[in-house]
């Protein structure tokens, strides 16, 4: 499917869309005019399709520099009377949570959504927070759709919800939600807006204590009215199967809940929550009267379990409680169709049989991601683990940060000791230097450089701290899809835009020691690299080279492509390609020779200046 | 009908996604209810890549272990990998090639050979098509067409609930127009392999 069917899909006609993709054509329906972004999985698709039709559909959408500049420019907006649509992945709202806090006590005047993707089982995330958990800190109404068309028809209730009440509202995906295809029916394009205009009102944007104390008041106000909404809300759903026991989930879990139900015949009520906060107590209470006992599917921490308890304990209703609290289902990771299975055994006398699969015999290899053929961080990384070694520096240090280079943590490099978050290798770096007498060398890339490394780079020059800070500069945001980075003279539009120089940014906070590198050049890499490391003070070594996979779609469109080859004649099996540089077109033959696989080569070449017999030629 | 289930595992780069797509577009063309489950990010990165189908009805993506009516196996390991999705009724397609992991160069993990790789396969799976979807896909003009293969030898495995044409369709409204003279003929090749078995 082409995805400008997004945007040109009429009413009435069904696409097969990703829960990503149906966000982008809810907000659309719901008549989005501003919509801004930091990418990261289980939530960068959405950003990919805004940003391919945008313009075509006149609205406003940028790459910010992180999750908190996007909470705060998609604010802003809805303060002007937009309706502003900004998300992110879970921890994401972690960087943005200061002003998220915020955005509830000012309220909002045009609707505001903000989507979390969770990440549950951390497919692609450092934590699995559960971003529920948030709604409830903030004081803001909590959405959870299950599937790609709620996640539709949820946006354009978020917005109107987000008006109704005057406060942001916030949806939760999970990564089985986001990440799940499904056949959406589509509704009309509202048309944006265009511009809005402020009407200034100090006593309602500026949360300074005396406005604050009011607001607090006001949001708890705003929060009961959401309460009744939830109540009564159309989007809480029962689907009655039986009465021996009931069940209350949420989001991608009900998919589980709802297809066990029915496979197996179990005469179950299921009370389905879309809207869960404020959480619905009158409606759960009705529903907890009706059952003597109640299951609790809920991904990732006993949110609504707690909830439920807290209304058994207030009214005191005589109904057992089944969950994560009492060990019926696990209490972290995904839950899975087996999960539910198993917890309903548990707990029901209808029989649930389990079903027999198969079992291997044999030990399989583990196939861990690994650095594409021609990517500049392995070439970057074997530069700096050469100096290193030059210098024979002992216990280097090398904090590391998000990213496609955080996969120098596996072998043969091992350059990845220490990680927090978005742009803590410098922070951390910092941290190391005045703590140990031991070398440090950070890691860090070019987006990520802007997302979070700024601040910790001025912290790092003020504090007079020691370490190389090496800026693995790729040209992009690469993990994520490749996103323009503020180092590109492109923006999320796609128009030209300033590029803002990585080089330049370090001399002006005071780094004195600044130069930048072709990683592809090994010997001139590791000569800079050298340098640095015996450089006393904030080194930065900007390490520049577009992403392989740019490159290689540029070799593709132009038609010059050439693949590199082994001369078997010179090679003498030293295995310096397969052990020490590890690219992946590289293989061994059963009879010990080595390889190269012209499928996966990208014909970068930098292998030739790693074999020391100067065996790697130009594949003819 | 029955929902249909088809669990397909693969390795990054392979377009295992985008042949998943291909099915659920011609099933939603069809009418019937579909959902799918796909994982991004890190993964595409050479490592494991697993889609899941569902045909019918279902709101869930994800497939019960012993519970797949189909496994479509991108690479023998990642087949093996799959296993606890299949039961003694499940239809089992397997490409031969091999996709070596770098671990097994780095001696980190031990690979099989493919005699025994087959060996085990045919030795846990009832109803087993072994595949060179390699060789088909560069039979047919280039080896990216090995999804197109094994998505036609899907097509072709008894109860396979989408007609021949009706995925036909569905690949011509999502594959580049240049690509799609291959694509057809890589989907044929896969087709009458598994038809003349």
């Amino acid at each position: 499917m082409n995805v400008t069917r997004i945007l040109t899909g009429k009413k009435e006609e069904k696409l097969f869309l990703l829960g990503n993709e149906a966000a982008v054509r809810g907000a659309l329906e719901g008549g989005v005019s501003f919509v801004s972004t930091y990418p990261g999985t289980p939530s960068s698709e959405i950003g990919d399709v805004f940003s391919k039709l945008a313009k075509k559909a006149g609205i406003y959408f940028e790459y910010s520099t992180n999750e908190k500049v996007a909470v705060e420019v998609s604010a802003a907006a809805a303060a002007a009377g937009l309706r502003s649509f900004v998300f992110m992945k879970h921890v994401g709202l972690n960087v943005a949570a200061d002003s998220f806090m915020s955005t509830a006590y000012l309220g909002t005047k045009g609707g505001m959504v903000i989507l979390t993707a969770d990440d549950p089982s951390m497919y692609s995330s450092q934590n699995e927070q559960d971003n529920r958990i948030y709604a409830r800190i903030a004081g803001v109404p909590l959405l959870e759709p299950a599937d790609p068309q709620e996640v539709k028809d949820l946006m354009k209730f978020g917005f109107k919800l987000s008006e109704q009440i005057h406060l942001p509202v916030l949806m939760r995906t999970t990564t089985r939600v986001s990440h799940m295809r499904g056949v959406v029916h589509l509704n009309d394009i509202v048309s944006p807006k265009g511009k809005g205009f402020f009407e200034k009102a100090p006593s309602k944007y500026v949360p300074v204590p005396a406005n604050a104390v009011r607001m607090r008041k006001e949001l708890s106000d705003k929060l009961a009215e959401a309460e009744k909404i939830a109540d009564s809300s159309e989007v809480n759903k029962v689907y009655d199967f039986g009465n021996e026991f009931g069940i209350i989930t949420s989001g991608g879990a009900f998919n589980y809940v709802i297809d066990v139900v029915k496979e197996n015949n179990i005469p179950a009520k299921i009370l389905k929550l879309t809207f869960t906060y404020p959480f619905p107590q009158h409606l759960v209470k009705e529903f907890l009267s009706t059952v003597k006992d109640v299951l609790i599917v809920e991904e990732v921490e006993p949110v609504m379990e707690k909830e439920v308890l807290a209304i058994i304990g207030k009214y005191q209703i005589p109904v057992n409680v089944y969950g994560k609290l009492t060990d019926t289902l696990p209490r972290i990771y995904e839950y899975s169709p087996d999960i539910i299975k198993e917890g309903i055994r548990k707990i029901s006398a209808h029989t649930v049989n389990k079903r027999r699969y198969l079992k291997a015999d044999i030990t399989l290899p583990v196939r861990p991601p690994i650095l594409c053929a021609g990517c500049p961080h392995r070439a970057t990384y074997f530069a700096v683990k050469d100096a290193v070694k030059k210098l024979k520096l002992k216990d280097v240090i090398f904090p590391t940060d998000i990213g496609c280079y955080t996969l120098g943590i596996q072998p043969p490099y091992e350059m990845a000791d220490y990680l927090l978050s978005m742009g803590s290798s410098i922070g951390a770096g910092t941290g190391f230097s005045h703590a140990t007498d031991q070398k440090i060398v950070s890691f860090i890339g070019d987006s990520t450089f802007f997302h979070a490394g700024l601040p910790a780079l001025v912290n790092a020059v003020h504090n007079k701290a020691n370490l190389l800070i090496v800026v693995m500069d790729n040209r992009t945001t690469a993990m994520t899809g490749r996103q323009p980075s503020p180092s590109e003279p492109v923006n999320g539009m796609g128009e030209t835009a300033p590029e803002i120089s990585i080089e330049n940014s370090a001399k002006g906070i005071g780094v004195e020691f600044v130069k930048t590198v072709d990683p592809y050049n090994l010997a001139k890499a590791r000569e800079v690299f050298e340098e640095a490391l015996g450089y006393d003070g904030v080194s930065v070594v900007i390490s520049k080279h577009p992403c392989a996979l740019i490159t290689d779609a540029e070799r593709k469109k132009k038609n010059i492509w050439m693949t590199f080859t082994i001369n078997q004649s010179k090679c003498t099996k030293c295995m310096v390609c397969v052990k020490e540089w590890t690219c992946p077109a590289f293989y061994i033959e059963e009879d010990g020779t080595v390889h190269i696989d012209p499928l996966i080569c990208d014909g970068c070449g930098v292998c030739v200046q790693v074999c020391p017999e100067k065996a790697i030629e130009v594949r003819k | 009908m029955k929902t249909y289930k088809i669990h397909l595992a693969g390795v990054g780069g392979q377009g295992t996604i985008k042949a998943s797509s291909i099915v659920g577009e011609a099933a939603m063309k069809k009418g019937i209810n579909v959902v799918m489950s796909e994982l991004h990010g890190m993964a595409q990165r050479g490592g494991v890549v697993i889609t899941e189908i569902k045909i019918g009805d279902a709101h869930s993506p994800v497939i019960e272990n012993g519970d797949a009516d189909l496994i479509i196996g991108f690479e023998p390991a990642e087949v093996l990998r799959s296993i606890k999705k299949a039961s003694g009724k499940t239809f089992v397609i397997m490409n031969s090639a091999r996709i070596v992991p770098f671990t097994v160069s780095l001696g980190m993990s031990t690979y099989l050979d493919n005699p025994s790789l087959i060996k085990e396969a045919i030795k846990k799976f009832s109803h087993l098509y072994i595949i060179d979807a390699e060789k088909l896909a560069r039979k047919a003009g280039n080896i990216m067409s090995l999804n197109m293969v094994l998505l036609g030898s899907a097509v072709a495995v008894p109860g396979f609930p989408l007609g021949r044409e009706e995925i036909i369709q569905s690949m011509k409204e999502s594959l580049p127009e240049k690509t799609i003279e291959i694509n057809l003929k890589a989907f044929d090749l896969g087709f009458e392999r598994i038809k003349n078995m």
